[in-house]
């Protein structure tokens, strides 16, 4: 049976897909979005999920070796005056949890998910530049195994997650720990933004036909926004680490006081970044949230438009609240209370999305699965989390506590409420598109209740060591504080989490294997990746399907229902108008490729190498140059495809 | 929907025989575009927000810095004007064969792409070298004091910019002299040409900053 | 005085925010409970698409505008609570400078009519009922200056300048601690603030200016030898003797203070002994050196420091 069609616009001819293609053009599809099988096909892959699920495994690595590290912590704090792991070791554990968990998990885990999940519910075949996709990848697996290897040979960093000068500076943090550490900052941030600049991209101009701006699903709503803000926040920090690099390794002053420097400038530059991080964090799990309690509530999300809007809010407030890290320095104190007034207003949109989640449940139907357990979980811990928030965000009240276990408890309690909860929520409600399994349901809700349970026993008793007067990054404390007990509570409290994870991994190695089937649609939900087959083949939409309303699968019926007419052998993709998604282009996509590996490879050389040597950045920039050509340079044979299929504008 | 009805369905390629469905056929939609239509464009637009955030938040170091002391270049004099200057001459002037190859771009016309690049490349080549001058002439050296560290960082990113925006004109050059060429080269060539508009623009600030602040 | 304020303050805002708090929650859970089960076969209710759900909207949008008023209400308790602060009168304040060093405190008094200037270490003395001004640098890296008991922290910059203000009203002997990360023992950087009855006050001030007394017997004098011609004086200070070190504390009445090693252990011969044989296993990472004295020799240091009162 012939497939091939010729028509006048196009004089080739070549297979082209459409919803009842029939089955030679499905595997046609299938075969040329696959990754190229071997060693070196693994190394060249770019198909989007293949590189969302390694990102995703990766950080969650990290999330697994830093909670090890808090352990450790957790066992050294149990006793007063304990000796199990001394000042040097203890030191380095804080900054390398805490670095680990910021930079190495709770922010590339959300672009991660979102690399997997954005085409998908936008209805495309791949995410923009999926080479460059692939490239960022490889960047922050080098850029964090870097920090590894380096704690393990005894140069880990130990200057905190922030490491404020001049305790990182050159005179203070003799030895290669802090290098690695601003190194490993470059790395990630590299990544961040290309992957920002992906996502971006992708979600712009490759939304299905019809899904305009105000169609879009506020996960990727949350994305978007998410990803502007890491292009105006991260650039703060790329430029500070490497000013301290330079201070460090070339004899640079920024931030030498006795030459002119000034030690608060890396704070400011620090911070100007780092509160935005932390709804960096923030906001993609509300995404996940807004995807998952109109599910199980069975209606849409009450507020769509104010939640948007609640969104947008938030981004801009969070650029304007980095001082409130710094209220102990001297600063003038109106500056101060500008900031307090910003810090108590984020507090509003975060409230309007909580209000509308809690009115669609209320008028919902509830069908009660274990990622509607997490998000349950999310409104008791952020909300007491953002209630410590609101007590910092006054300046004499942080004054008391600044530096004590009362914040340790804070970013705890917002960073797992607000990011790990709705996180494993998402784990659990996406698991089975991914793997087109489910995972076990028992075992969810176990892990869910000793997951809250031992998180609040961890991190509730730190508010009141706090406000008690233990301070934050002491390897050990006397026993005549009257600190004991609750410490003791909190270390018991991180082992109960530490079996709740354990009770997840087990969960999915089992469900992976013999989890039930889940099929296209497990939990009757409304958004375009549960109309595809689980898991996604590599083409992820037999056809691309058209849009005609927030909910596609909830309010079928509108014609026309798909796209046809793309090239099935070849990486043929749509691309449509960036407000209101008409079909505008018809693009070809790059192959798969070593050299976005290869180029990796490369910048990693020139970044470890300027560590021991300035001069790498000179020498070093040569394969850069040679592997980035490389990658641009075309081959023949794509080329002759791409003068076949191309049609002028 | 009535926007996607307008575009003709092809009910006719079902050919398994299952009832047709109304579709939406893309196949005559060209398979590239210029400015905002191109994801090139796109990534060039985050790229530049990105390096203008950099630029931006150096400049404001700068001036941080500067307000902490009564004595501003510290004790150095600031950077000699002539090479910096000449510099925001040709810069500017660049901005011309640019602007030449954009539109050969944005007509198709392959040749005069070609010509005004290389023309493009030519300023590369002397800007790169002024460049070399104005290190010379910052009077002041890196590891001097806070003020040299930054002047430095801001010429420095600068002359980063200058040299990823001269391989990336050269490569493309190239590639329009050999090929294999296709189409979307000349997006490519146009995406550039905006890049580089960017690198000449935000040179003015800098520049103001660098050369200016130091005598205000 | 400050922490009365502040107590006020964190008493509202406890008290708004956790009634926030349970109201959010209880929402939540009647929203749980009165929401009907279902299964996920259930067809989605698509009423909301079609008609406007305006009582659900009057009352999220009540919410909202009740935490804009509450959050407005804690903004302005937040800047009266701060302005009632920094209104702390200083007219006749004891004015005091302090250092902070990795990982110990140096504070000075200033020259007065009474007498000269001098450095003590760990170990502040206040009088009750008058106010403070401390001057507050950084010799290394950022400190923070912190007692609980008295007012918020302030950081010591190096660099900077910065100066807290505080009064305590309650004699008594009040622990600080170094609240900035500042390295390996940041964990041990403690000290005490006495507060006292100003002629108690005045007392401990003459005590202090006064120099080290003279060796009273051989062993003694043997031990001031040990230590002024050893390499303890290049580091420390005793005033009276030929020992002007500054890289460590000032000695001259160490034995008047209750903790040695900024707040690490107790002050007592034993104690001192080992501490000057072996800092480093008294508090980890100490910038001081391990001695090399015989046994003897440690003996007539300790026996001469132990006048140092
Ligand atoms: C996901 C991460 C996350 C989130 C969401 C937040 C949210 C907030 N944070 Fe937090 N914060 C951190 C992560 C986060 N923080 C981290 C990691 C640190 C420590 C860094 C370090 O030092 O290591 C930190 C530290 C930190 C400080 C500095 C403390 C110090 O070092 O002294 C302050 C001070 O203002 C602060 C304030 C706030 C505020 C006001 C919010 C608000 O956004 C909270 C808003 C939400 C609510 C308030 C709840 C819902 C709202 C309602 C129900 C409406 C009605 C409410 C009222 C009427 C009160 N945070
Ligand atoms: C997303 C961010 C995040 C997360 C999830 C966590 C999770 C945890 N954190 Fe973390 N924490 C931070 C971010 C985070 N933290 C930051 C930013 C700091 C500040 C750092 C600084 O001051 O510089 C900090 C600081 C910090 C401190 C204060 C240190 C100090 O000031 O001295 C403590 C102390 O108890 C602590 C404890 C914990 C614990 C017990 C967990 C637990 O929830 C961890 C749970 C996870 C596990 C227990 C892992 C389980 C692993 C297994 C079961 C192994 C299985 C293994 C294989 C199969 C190979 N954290
Ligand atoms: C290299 C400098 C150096 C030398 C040499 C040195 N010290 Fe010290 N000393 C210090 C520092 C720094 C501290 C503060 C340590 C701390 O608390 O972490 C200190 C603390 C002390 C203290 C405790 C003071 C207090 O109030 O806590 C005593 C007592 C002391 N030294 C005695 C001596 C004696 C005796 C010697 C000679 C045998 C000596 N030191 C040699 C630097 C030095
Ligand atoms: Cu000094 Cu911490
Ligand atoms: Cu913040």
């Amino acid at each position: 049976m012939s497939e091939r069609h010729s028509t006048s616009a196009r004089p080739i001819e070549h297979l082209v897909d459409g919803p009842a293609a029939g089955q030679q053009i499905t595997e046609a599809l299938a075969r040329t979005w696959s990754d190229p099988p071997g060693w070196l096909g693994r190394l060249s892959a770019i198909n989007h999920k293949t590189v969302a699920r390694r990102f995703v495994i990766t950080t969650f690595v990290f999330f697994l070796l830093a909670g090890l590290l808090a352990l450790a912590m957790r066992l050294q704090l149990a006793r007063p005056g304990n000796r199990l792991v001394g000042p040097e070791l203890y030191n380095q554990l804080f900054t390398i949890h805490g670095t680990t968990m910021m930079f190495l998990f709770a922010v590339p885990v959300m672009q991660a998910v979102a690399g997997w999940l954005v085409p998908l519910m936008i209805g495309a075949r791949s995410v923009a530049f999926p080479r460059m996709n692939a490239y960022a990848y490889w960047v922050f697996l080098f850029g964090g195994a870097t920090l590894y290897v380096a704690f393990l040979l005894g140069a880990g960093p130990d200057a905190g997650w922030f490491s404020y000068v001049p305790l990182a500076g050159p005179d203070y943090s003799t030895g290669k720990g802090v290098d690695i550490w601003a190194q490993m900052i470059t790395f990630t941030e590299l990544s961040g933004l290309l992957e920002a600049v992906v996502l971006i991209t992708t979600i712009f101009k490759m939304r299905a036909p019809g899904m305009s701006l105000n169609r879009m699903p506020l996960f990727v709503w949350a994305t978007l926004i998410t990803q502007f803000m890491v292009l105006f926040a991260m650039p703060a920090v790329m430029l500070s680490s490497t000013a301290l690099i330079l201070d460090r390794l070339v004899g640079t002053h920024f931030y030498n006081a006795a030459r002119g420097g000034d030690v608060l400038l890396w704070q400011h530059l620090f911070w100007f970044f780092g509160h935005p991080e932390v709804y960096l964090i923030f906001i993609p799990p509300l995404g996940f949230l807004s995807s998952i309690i109109p599910t199980f509530a069975r209606r849409p999300i009450f507020g769509y438009p104010a939640m948007v809007l609640a969104l947008i809010t938030t981004a801009f407030l969070a650029f304007g609240l980095w001082v409130h890290h710094m209220f102990a320095t001297s600063i003038p104190a109106l500056g101060k209370s500008f900031f307090t007034a910003a810090s108590l207003m984020i507090a509003i949109p975060s409230g309007v999305q909580i209000f509308c989640w809690i009115a669609t449940l209320w008028t919902g139907r509830i069908n009660l699965k274990t990622p509607l357990w997490f998000a349950l979980g999310f409104f008791f811990i952020l909300v007491l989390g953002g209630m410590t928030g609101v007590m910092l965000g006054s300046v004499s009240l942080d004054l008391q506590v600044h530096d004590t276990y009362f914040v340790v408890a804070h970013l705890h309690y917002v960073l797992l409420g607000g990011a790990v909860f709705p996180l494993f929520g998402a784990f659990y409600y996406w698991f089975p598109k991914a793997t087109g399994r489910m995972l076990n349901e028992t075992l969810g809700r176990l892990q869910f209740w000793l997951f809250f349970i031992g998180f609040n026993v961890t991190f509730f008793p730190m508010h009141i060591l706090g406000l008690h007067g233990m301070p934050r990054r002491v390897w050990t404390y006397p026993h005549a504080m009257g600190w004991d007990g609750l410490n003791m509570t909190a270390t018991i409290g991180a082992i109960t989490i530490a079996v709740s994870v354990l009770i997840f991994i087990v969960n999915v190695l089992r469900s992976y294997r013999h989890g039930a089937i889940a099929g296209a649609d497990p939990w009757g939900a409304g958004t375009l990746e549960w109309s595809t087959a689980s898991p996604p083949p590599p083409h992820n939409f037999d056809a691309l399907p058209v849009v005609h309303g927030r909910d596609p699968l909830w309010e079928p019926g509108a014609q026309p229902t798909h796209v046809s007419g793309l090239a099935a052998e070849s990486r043929e993709v749509l691309s449509t108008t960036a407000l209101d998604a008409l079909p505008d282009l018809r693009l070809l996509f790059p192959s798969p490729s070593i050299w976005p590996f290869i180029s990796a490879v490369a910048t990693t050389v020139l970044f470890i190498g300027s560590i021991f040597s300035p001069w790498a950045v000179v020498w070093g920039s040569v394969p850069v140059i040679v592997a980035m050509i490389g990658w641009f340079w075309p081959n023949r044979g794509q080329n002759r495809r791409a003068l076949q299929l191309e049609q002028r504008p | 929907m009535t926007e996607l009805r307008k575009v003709p369905g092809n009910a006719a390629l079902d050919q398994q025989g299952a009832a047709p469905a109304l579709m939406l056929d893309v196949r005559h939609l060209p398979s590239f575009g210029f400015g905002h239509r191109s994801l090139m464009w796109w990534g060039t637009v985050c790229l530049m927000l990105i390096e203008g955030t950099v630029f931006a938040i150096a400049a404001m170091a700068y001036f941080y810095l500067r307000s902490l002391t009564a004595h501003w270049p510290l004790d150095a004099a600031p950077p000699a004007l002539l090479w910096g200057s000449v510099n925001t001459a040709v810069l500017l002037l660049s901005m011309w064969p640019n602007q030449l190859a954009k539109r050969a771009a944005d007509c198709e016309q392959r040749g005069r792409a070609r010509l005004w690049l290389a023309v493009c490349l030519l300023f590369a080549v002397v800007f790169l070298v002024i460049r070399g001058f104005e290190f010379a002439a910052l009077n002041v050296s890196w590891y001097a004091n806070a003020y040299g560290s930054v002047v430095w960082l801001l010429l420095g990113l600068h002359t980063t910019h200058l040299i990823t925006d001269a391989v990336d004109t050269a490569v493309l050059a190239v590639l329009l002299f050999t090929g294999p060429f296709e189409g979307k080269r000349f997006v490519d060539v146009s995406e550039n040409a905006l890049y580089w508009y960017f690198v000449v623009l935000s040179w003015l600030p800098i520049y103001a900053v660098i050369y200016l602040a130091p005598r205000l | 005085m400050q922490a009365s304020h502040i107590f006020t303050l964190w008493t509202l805002t406890l008290t708004v925010c956790s009634l926030v708090f349970a109201a959010v929650l209880i929402a939540l859970l009647v929203a749980m409970a009165r929401a009907p089960r279902v299964s996920r076969d259930a067809n989605p209710d698509l009423g909301p698409l079609e008609r406007p759900e305006k009582r659900v909207r009057r009352v999220v949008g009540a919410a909202s505008i009740a935490s804009v008023v509450l959050l407005f209400g804690l903004l302005v308790a937040d800047i009266a609570t701060d302005r009632a602060l920094s209104r702390l009168p200083v007219a006749d304040a004891v004015h005091l400078e302090m250092t902070g060093h990795q990982w110990w405190w140096e504070a000075r008094y200033a020259d007065d009519t009474r007498g000269g200037g001098f450095a003590v270490a760990n170990e502040l003395h206040i009088p009750v009922g008058r106010p403070v001004v401390i001057s507050l640098k950084a010799d290394d890296v950022i400190h923070t200056f912190w007692v609980p008991n008295l007012h918020g922290k302030k950081d010591m910059i190096p660099g900077r300048e910065s100066t807290i203000e505080f009064r305590a009203d309650r004699a008594g002997t009040y622990r600080g601690q170094c609240a900035e990360f500042c390295g390996l023992e940041h964990a041990l950087m403690a000290f005490t603030v006495v507060a006292e009855p100003p002629a108690q006050y005045d007392a401990w001030l003459a005590r202090q200016r006064a120099p080290a007394p003279q060796p009273a017997n051989a062993l003694q004098a043997q031990g001031e030898r040990l230590f002024t011609t050893g390499n303890c004086a290049g580091c420390h200070t005793v005033r009276g003797t030929s020992a002007h070190g500054v890289l460590g504390p000032d000695l001259t009445h160490v034995m008047s203070r209750p903790m040695l090693g900024a707040g690490t252990f107790e002050n007592t011969p034993a104690n001192l002994a080992s501490w000057i044989r072996a800092p480093g296993s008294m508090k980890p990472g100490t910038t001081m050196p391990a001695s090399q004295l015989s046994a003897q020799d440690l003996d007539a240091l300790v026996a001469w420091m132990r006048t140092l009162q």
